[in-house]
């Protein structure tokens, strides 16, 4: 089972997400960041996913999910990289990701993170 | 035409994976190609999570004026769906998350076709084709 | 009469007066084309044509009817290509009857093989107009396309700000194009902020309103900003009556207010120099 590893740099959790993910490891990344999240205090979430060609309707629930969990430690998510197919697909699907943030790239995601705390 | 076994999760990225390959080859543009993946990617779930595991069988066809497209056609023998329309309404779930499976997958491809019923198994049929 | 039988006697006869069928042909055909073409192309044209019918009549190999189908579709191409309407491709085709019938009106035994012959010639005569048909639906296509690309400019109005004036209908097609290249330019331009200016839009329904939020969730995702702007006076009261929310995006009248919010929400002020 492939884990997505999580990056801590100053009060920010980095996530990049590099391959065609099951299922199974996107449930445990979730958990994953629950315990991180927990364990470090950490104030805002970047999950990159330039890499990510696909993401249908179960991987847009697990980001929003991930966007709730976050906000119940007090801290932001925003989600960087977003490819324009998939952005046009989840549109069409009717998925807003609604309750987290997103932007081009982990800099400007960063801009939003600092820009909040 | 290739015909694909969904037992795991690694079955259902192994299918997407083909249906990527497949429609990339046959002229269908990035977004087009994401959506058909997309659409994949929905149906074989529900494959293995509602129909107990199945098959993927991915085709190209070719319409009557010579466009290319891709035709996939998911079978299970599951329990079946008991309300069709309300299975194709948004949000509807069978427990465990927002069922935008089947609503979804049908607004992201060119032809759906939906038959099943209780008892005996559900078949999906989609096509996409390129412009 | 078996009907293999007869297509044979036709392919034998036509074989024997090979040189007679494709002159005469070729001077209907010529005729008919009032000059626009070589003499010895059409000859070389119709004589290919020519063998392939009669194999396909003596049911000589399996190939033939498929090879006689591509030379059809190719001369329907080549002579649309040239300019020649659908009628006169298919008369063309349609000649070789009169040329054979000329030859086989003095003996009237050929009758029946004639007749199965002239059927046949019909058809063909017939699938070159489908090819026509088909190939102008292709151009067609290709044009709208075309059309569609070039009446749909991103630019860029500052430094992370970008416009997409829309100009005509906005039809679910035309969405998905506006789509595509607004967030192509986006991840492109690095911008954080899109208007969307509407003023060229000749009606705004429920449809095209549909299509509006659809291009801005989608540019919210790679977390920019929209402004509709380009709001004309019955616009706003078509939008109003017909129920159409734009909850929280913003919309303003023209480019410029569009342009002024876009800069106040980047921090940055005009001020003369």
């Amino acid at each position: 089972m492939d884990r997505v590893p999580i990056l801590k740099i100053g009060s920010t959790l980095f996530v990049s997400i590099q391959i065609d993910l099951q299922d199974e490891s996107v449930m445990l990344l979730q958990e994953d960041l629950a315990d991180e999240l927990s364990a470090t205090g950490a104030r805002g979430v970047i999950i990159d996913i330039t890499a990510v060609e696909i993401v249908d309707s179960f991987i847009g629930r697990m980001l929003t999910m991930i966007g709730s969990i976050s906000r119940l430690f007090d801290a932001e998510t925003v989600i960087v990289g977003m490819r324009p197919a998939v952005a046009i697909t989840l549109t069409e699907l009717g998925l807003s990701l609604s309750g987290v943030r997103t932007a081009l790239n982990a800099e400007k995601g960063l801009e939003i993170l600092n820009g909040k705390s | 035409m290739d015909e694909l076994p969904i037992q795991s999760g690694d079955d259902v990225v192994r299918v997407r994976q083909q249906v990527r390959t497949v429609a990339a080859k046959n002229g269908l543009s990035l977004v087009d190609q994401t959506k058909l993946v997309t659409a994949a990617s929905e149906l074989a779930r529900n494959t293995l999570v509602h129909g107990g595991g199945g098959v993927a069988k991915v085709e190209v066809v070719k319409s009557v004026n010579g466009r290319s497209g891709v035709k996939l056609h998911f079978t299970d023998e599951g329990p079946g769906i008991a309300d069709l329309d309300l299975a194709l309404t948004d949000g509807w779930t069978t427990g465990g998350g927002l069922g935008l499976g089947l609503s979804g997958a049908r607004r992201l491809v060119d032809e759906f076709e939906l038959n099943s019923k209780p008892g005996a198994g559900t078949s999906v049929m989609v096509v996409k084709w390129s412009r | 009469m078996d009907a293999d039988d007869t297509r044979k006697r036709m392919a034998d006869y036509l074989r024997d007066h090979h040189d007679k069928v494709i002159g005469r042909w070729t001077e209907l055909v010529v005729s008919g084309m009032r000059g626009r073409t070589s003499v010895e192309e059409v000859r070389r044209e119709l004589g290919d044509l020519f063998t392939l019918i009669v194999r396909v009549l003596s049911e000589a190999d399996d190939h033939a009817a498929g090879e006689l189908q591509a030379a059809l579709d190719e001369l329907s191409r080549s002579r649309a290509r040239d300019g020649f309407t659908p009628s006169e491709t298919a008369l063309g085709v349609f000649a070789l009857k009169e040329a054979v019938y000329e030859l086989v009106a003095d003996t009237s035994e050929l009758v029946p093989e004639f007749l199965a012959f002239s059927r046949m010639v019909d058809n063909l005569g017939l699938s070159t107009f489908e090819a026509y048909s088909a190939a102008r639906e292709q151009i067609i296509s290709d044009q709208v396309t075309t059309m569609m690309e070039l009446s749909t400019p991103v630019v860029q109005l500052w430094d992370g700000i970008i416009a997409v004036p829309l100009v005509g209908t906005l039809d679910s097609a035309r969405t998905q194009l506006v789509m595509e290249k607004l967030l192509d330019t986006l991840v492109a331009t690095g911008a954080d902020h899109a208007v969307i200016d509407i003023t060229g839009v000749a009606t705004v329904d429920t449809e095209v309103a549909q299509h509006l939020l659809k291009t801005v969730s989608a540019a919210r995702l790679l977390g920019a900003e929209c402004t509709i702007s380009g709001i004309r006076p019955q616009v706003a009261q078509t939008i109003v009556s017909l129920g159409i929310e734009f909850g929280d995006i913003a919309t303003k009248a023209n480019l410029a207010d569009a342009l002024a919010l876009a800069l106040r929400q980047a921090g940055l002020k005009v001020v003369p120099a």
